[in-house]
């Protein structure tokens, strides 16, 4: 059997010990109406070899960017890896270990988590980062539970229509059962509009949640919203990229109280939208309030600098009911993922990164956008993604694309909530992302593939339903 | 042997001007920055304060840090109730073909079809597994399950007219039971009691009322004991009207042998990353998919993976969202990435290998427990199922050794430590959970070692470990005066 060590030898010997006849006696507390008859109906079990093959099969029934060029956005980008990220991270002393309780078993966990946090500092500026939560989408409403705790307001909280509408549902599913007022602003103009979101706020509002860059790529006016969000008490809760960061302020520097991110961009694979990264970074002031685990540094009995688990009476397993958070397992091997990416990209690689992922995607808006029945949706700035709006079916520039070779989107379309800010374009509109792997000859040989009349190149396939 | 050099924090091994990620120059006509971004969005590129770096300096660094860490690749793991198995390496090889590791969230469903077919055959194991018909993959860990069942049944019990406010649950839970309870609204009522180590069924019913939304319960429990009247237990919980909610955390016991749908829950949660093999990341990621009973299903977090027929009898799998879905809990779909690793275990093992995982689970604690009973007895039930708790008391009381210097001082040994104190209902608790894929050699050598600290000289054990990196940080120090990253000012007071 697969994995098991004990010979019919060493059943009979520990058996002895335990002073059991078999081992079905070792199950006598589990009635014997309710023990499963026989076997489950599961498969039968593969070798190494037939599962591999199965895999590969299953593997060759999907098309990802190994089989087409990538410009797809939408909150997961592809981003070039660098082989030492994986070397690292397929350390077994890494991968294989858990939650660091032993720090004296778990230096090299806790150090490296400690580096991460001081770079997730490093990037946003702000002063605390904790060790890790499941992804960018939690992390904002996790984020929004900080932010009523830390202004003891539980009623209201407004969210700018251009936040990715995914993130905006789990917050809907997280307050769902709660008295609190989620209130979303449409953004139509593809970004907020200050005086509109600052006549909005009020005394009752524990924050203002922006993302920036936006779900349609563009850049949001953060400093003034985010003095708007403080001119009423609120905080100010904003959702970056954590590459933009290579050209943009941080978000410390706009005025953001607390700072979260998806960091699948840092070093980490698509893989169908997860295992991603969620990142959480606040000011000093409110670091007693953090959801999630936080690591410390001191020292050990001989003085020695050391690592450890940190503030854990604001956690579950210790504060129960009364805990900052539920989360217990969080994105550990994703945060080494990061903090590796991070160290080899360095000062000068972040900001060549993001320059790349820039420059590209300007060059990509202005070629699409000039092309017939194609317009750029706004006018903002933006980063490295934008909204195109084509005059017909968004779903099928995303099939004529993939007929010769590129994969774009995700079509606005399908996301209900974003419909109030794009009005009747939503069905036309669909978002590029131009990361620094791009090519100006991929980019050039797209517009001429999307330039060429729609012929029966185009498959006819369904995009996926609003989800 | 240790290379202390490479293991200085990043941020002391950083020079200026060093590189390692170069990226190619722009291929694309230079336009001036200022006409894309206007500077006032831009940062002060002086700012910018990631360390520099090259690339042998980062792979030293990491490489060496990495053996600080213990870990079930290196060393007997025994961390009770979080069932540190063996990782099969097949799982790592399969999880980075391409297809899978570069599918995007968002491709066409016409694209997804094989990653599609997997995450359905996926539900379809859990939910025999569970004896739960109806599974959704979404939450990313078990107490993001925990979260969502209790935001599924709040919007059942809504469907029905009914606002019910407790969620109930012995004080052996898990700390994620309640503060999940709490999270999604509930008032968290405990039970004090133990039969036994077992639920104290007349506490239980008289808290039980028509208040009372849910009961959790994690079985077996954080005993390692079978709730043998869970039968009883989840009748009294429907007979007000309440839904049982299973704990998965321990299904390492039970998986092919019993089934929660078989023995009264009506939702449970998988951690996939410990049963199924995850692996565990240095504390993550996990993924906690819950299978709830049929009249739940249309609650489920979505979307979920759906199964029909082409008109030429081909499978086709599609996205959908359940009808009255509580809604999304993550974005995209899961943590797909350990999802597949629990779908490789599972083909693997197979009907019959699931099943004798669990029986070899219990048989390699049992075992344990009882090379151990003379010195770390576990004070309830004769035999433990996948883990027992023992207690140090005696050692406490006779020699004033502590769980947490024997801990301390197993590490020194080779072996990692147990969970200690948990539960509470256990002096100077050792939870220890040996796994199924441990030799009768290794747990032969880890109760020769516990036997042998059990005679060492107490001020010797409780300055343990001697042999690690280091030894008995100062946890008070660093809750009072939080250090939680590096900054220039550390290294001028070091050097200072």
């Amino acid at each position: 059997m697969a994995y098991l060590f004990n010979t019919p030898d060493d059943v009979r010997s520990m058996l002895e010990v335990i002073g059991a006849e078999s081992i079905d006696e070792l199950f006598e507390q589990v009635p014997d109406h309710l023990q499963v008859d026989g076997l489950l109906d599961l498969p039968a079990g593969l070798s190494e070899p037939e599962l591999e093959a199965h895999l590969r099969e299953l593997a060759a029934a999907n098309h990802g960017s190994s089989s087409r060029v990538c410009l797809m956005g939408g909150g997961v980008y592809d981003h070039f890896i660098p082989a030492a990220v994986d070397e690292v991270a397929s350390r077994g002393e890494f991968y294989t270990a858990y939650t660091p309780y032993q720090a004296e078993a778990s230096q090299g966990s806790l150090q490296t988590f400690f580096e991460f946090q001081t770079l997730v500092c490093q990037l946003t500026g702000m002063d605390v980062s904790n060790a890790s939560l499941y992804e960018g989408g939690t992390a904002v409403s996790e984020a929004v539970f900080m932010a009523m705790r830390v202004t003891k307001r539980h009623n209201r909280v407004v969210v700018l229509g251009s936040l990715h509408p995914e993130f905006q549902q789990i917050l809907e599913t997280y307050l769902g059962h709660l008295s609190c007022q989620l209130d979303v602003i449409a953004t139509p103009d593809g970004a907020a509009d200050v005086d509109i979101v600052a006549d909005s706020l009020d005394e009752e509002t524990a924050c203002l949640v922006i993302q920036h860059p936006n779900v349609f790529g563009a850049l949001e006016e953060l400093e003034p919203l985010c003095r708007a969000a403080h001119e009423v008490g609120a905080l100010a809760v904003v959702s970056f990229d954590p590459l933009s960061l290579g050209l943009l302020k941080t978000p410390a520097a706009c005025g953001a109280d607390i700072a979260v991110a998806e960091g699948q961009s840092l070093g980490i694979p698509a893989q169908y939208g997860g295992p991603f990264l969620g990142i959480l970074a606040c000011r000093h002031d409110h670091v007693r309030q953090m959801p999630g685990r936080l690591i410390g540094q001191t020292v050990d009995r001989h003085g020695q600098r050391c690592f450890v688990l940190n503030l854990q009476a604001r956690e579950q397993h210790i504060r129960r009911e009364k805990a900052t958070s539920n989360i217990c397992t969080n994105q550990g091997l994703l945060a080494v993922r990061a903090t590796v990416y991070l160290s080899l990209l360095g000062r000068q690689g972040l900001v060549d990164v993001a320059e790349l992922c820039c420059r590209k995607a300007h060059y990509a808006a202005e070629r699409l956008g000039e092309l017939p029945g194609f317009e750029l949706m706004f006018s903002r700035p933006f980063f490295k993604e934008f909204t195109l709006r084509h005059q017909g079916d968004a779903t099928d520039v995303i099939n004529r694309a993939a007929a010769a070779g590129f994969d774009l989107g995700p079509a606005l379309g399908r996301f209900p909530r974003l419909r109030e800010s794009l009005g009747e374009a939503a069905d036309q509109t669909l978002l590029v992302a131009v990361t620094e792997q791009r090519t100006r000859d991929e980019i050039d040989r797209l517009v001429e593939s999307l330039a060429a009349t729609p012929t029966d190149s185009a498959t006819p396939e369904t995009l996926t339903k609003p989800a | 042997m240790r290379n202390t050099l490479a293991t200085e924090l990043l941020f002391d091994l950083s020079q200026p001007g060093r590189r390692a990620a170069r990226f190619p120059h722009s291929d694309v006509p230079e336009q001036p920055l200022d006409e894309m971004i206007p500077a006032s969005f831009r940062r002060d590129n002086q700012d910018g304060r990631l360390p520099e770096l090259t690339e042998p300096d980062v792979i030293r660094h990491f490489l060496n840090l990495s053996t600080l860490n213990m870990s079930v690749d290196t060393h007997f793991y025994p961390l009770g109730s979080c069932t540190m198995k063996y990782n099969p390496k097949r799982h790592e090889r399969l999880s980075r073909l391409p297809g899978m590791v570069d599918l995007h969230p968002y491709q066409r469903i016409c694209d997804q079809q094989g990653m599609l077919r997997l995450l359905h055959d996926m539900q379809e194991m859990l939910a025999e597994i569970a004896g739960l018909p109806a599974v959704s993959l979404q939450p990313a860990a078990g107490a993001q399950g925990e979260l969502s069942a209790l935001l599924v049944a709040s919007a059942w019990f809504r469907s029905r007219g009914e606002t019910r406010t407790r969620v109930i649950f012995p004080s052996s839970a898990h700390g994620t039971n309640p503060a999940s309870a709490a999270i999604a609204g509930f008032e968290c009522v405990q039970l004090e009691n133990t039969a036994g180590g077992l639920v104290d069924l007349a506490e239980l019913e008289a808290r039980l009322d028509e208040q009372t939304a849910v009961f959790m319960i994690t079985n077996p429990n954080t005993l390692g004991l079978f709730e043998t009247q869970i039968e009883s237990i989840a009748a009294k919980v429907h007979d007000v009207g309440g839904l049982v909610y299973i704990d998965g955390a321990n299904m390492n016991a039970i998986m092919g042998i019993t089934r929660p749908g078989d023995f009264g829950g009506d939702m449970m949660h998988f951690n996939v990353h410990k049963t199924f093999t995850g692996p565990h990341g240095a504390g993550g990621p996990g993924a906690g998919p819950i299978a709830v009973r049929s009249e739940l299903a249309e609650f489920l977090p979505g979307p979920v993976v759906t199964r029909t027929t082409d008109d030429d009898g081909q499978p086709h799998f599609d996205l959908e969202t359940p009808i009255r879905s509580i809604g999304r809990v993550r974005s995209h779909f899961g943590n797909v990435g350990i999802l597949l690793r629990g779908y490789c275990y599972l083909r693997t093992l197979g009907r019959e290998g699931v099943r004798d995982a669990a029986r070899h689970a219990v048989l390699n604690a049992n075992y344990l427990q009882a090379l151990l009973a003379d010195l770390l007895p576990a004070p309830f039930g004769e035999y433990c199922m996948h883990e027992f708790v023992a207690s140090a008391s005696n050692l406490k009381d006779q020699r004033g050794i502590s769980a947490m210097d024997i801990a301390k001082r197993l590490l020194d040994f080779g072996f990692h430590a147990p969970t200690i104190y948990f539960p509470l209902v256990v002096l100077e608790a050792m939870m220890i959970e040996p796994t199924e894929t441990e030799s009768k050699a290794t747990l032969d050598a880890f109760a020769a070692a516990l036997h042998e600290i059990a005679e060492e000289d107490v001020d010797f054990l409780r300055q343990a470990p001697h042999e690690t990196p280091v030894s008995r940080p100062n946890d008070v120090q660093a809750a009072r005066q939080p250090i939680l990253s590096w900054s220039p000012d550390d290294d001028a007071d070091r050097n200072a």
